[in-house]
């Protein structure tokens, strides 16, 4: 199956109806196997068991840029090749990714505050985050804001390919500006710094959060295609009561 | 599992992450039962697709 076959909704719709339960099980049975390494991973010797947070703030951090990306690919497949799909893509995406984002603020937080003192501090990585949770929130309501949904579609692309700008600016605010966030552990030069004690865990969760963001996504596109298919018919039904 | 002076902290954080999950997921799963019922009163209503299948045809 190509990218083209995929541009027809009724052949997306029998794709996602066949991988979405294979999808689901592997992401429960990898969220089931990251936890209990979570659970039993050992303490950190400076953190202490607060290091457990990582296993869900790292994913959840990852994935708020992630989603980004994968937005910013739909919003080209928008603008550029005018793929039927690709504003699907993008809208049913800010949502699954808004939420990525808060929880990727929230448990920082709440690391921060027994190893920093701090719930929050205005560095370059929290802000920088802080923004692309706000731009989440911003296109979505730009979405409930126009009505036309192609002009909404364009708009929302623009936007999002704007606010691509700002995933290098989260990913190397740590090098470029002195922050109070820790510089870059897992994806670096010279490898990951982490213990390998903390790194598969870590990893399993990291691709656990990562199949749960791609069953959501796709089930969320099928619920935006059945959402288009349901005001279509309402206004072949408008049409032929007003004939 | 002790999870020390901090095990607050922890604890909120992973509560946290579940409420939000289960949430996202249970609104994804309302959505499509709310788009499949509005397919059906449709299909009730004699609307069929450009296509000729009925409404509640998903594929």
């Amino acid at each position: 199956m190509t990218l083209t076959d995929l541009a027809n909704p009724t052949k997306f719709l029998a794709l996602t109806a066949r991988i979405l339960p294979w999808l689901a099980a592997a992401t429960a049975v990898l969220l089931a196997i990251g936890l209990y390494q979570s659970a039993t991973a050992p303490d950190d010797y400076q953190q202490g068991a607060t290091v457990k947070i990582m296993f869900i703030h790292v994913p959840n951090a990852w994935l708020s840029m992630f989603v980004w990306g994968v937005m910013s690919v739909a919003a080209l497949g928008t603008l550029v090749w005018r793929h039927p799909l690709a504003d699907v893509a993008q809208k049913s995406a800010a949502p699954i990714g808004a939420a990525f984002t808060f929880l990727a603020l929230v448990t920082g937080s709440l690391w921060g505050r027994p190893m920093w003192g701090t719930y929050w501090e205005w560095d370059a990585r929290l802000t920088s985050v802080l923004i692309l949770f706000l731009m989440y929130l911003g296109l979505m309501a730009l979405w409930r804001a126009v009505e036309d949904p192609s002009r909404a579609a364009r708009a929302a692309a623009v936007l999002t390919l704007v606010g691509a700008i700002n995933l290098p600016i989260i990913k190397f605010s740590v090098d470029w500006w002195n922050t109070l966030h820790q510089g870059s552990s897992v994806f670096r030069i010279g490898g990951p710094t982490l213990d390998r004690a903390f790194l598969v865990p870590l990893f399993v969760m990291a691709i656990a959060f990562t199949l749960l963001f791609l069953t959501l996504h796709l089930a969320a596109m099928r619920n935006e295609i059945l959402r288009r298919r349901v005001r279509s018919l309402q206004m072949m039904q408008a049409d032929s009561r007003a004939a | 599992m002790s999870l020390g002076p901090y095990a607050s902290f922890i604890v909120t954080a992973y509560a946290l992450v579940a409420l939000v999950l289960v949430l996202l997921i249970g609104w994804v799963m309302l959505d499509y039962r709310s788009q499949t019922q509005r397919l059906r009163e449709l299909d009730a209503s004699g609307i069929t697709r450009r296509s000729g299948r009925g409404a509640t045809e998903l594929t």
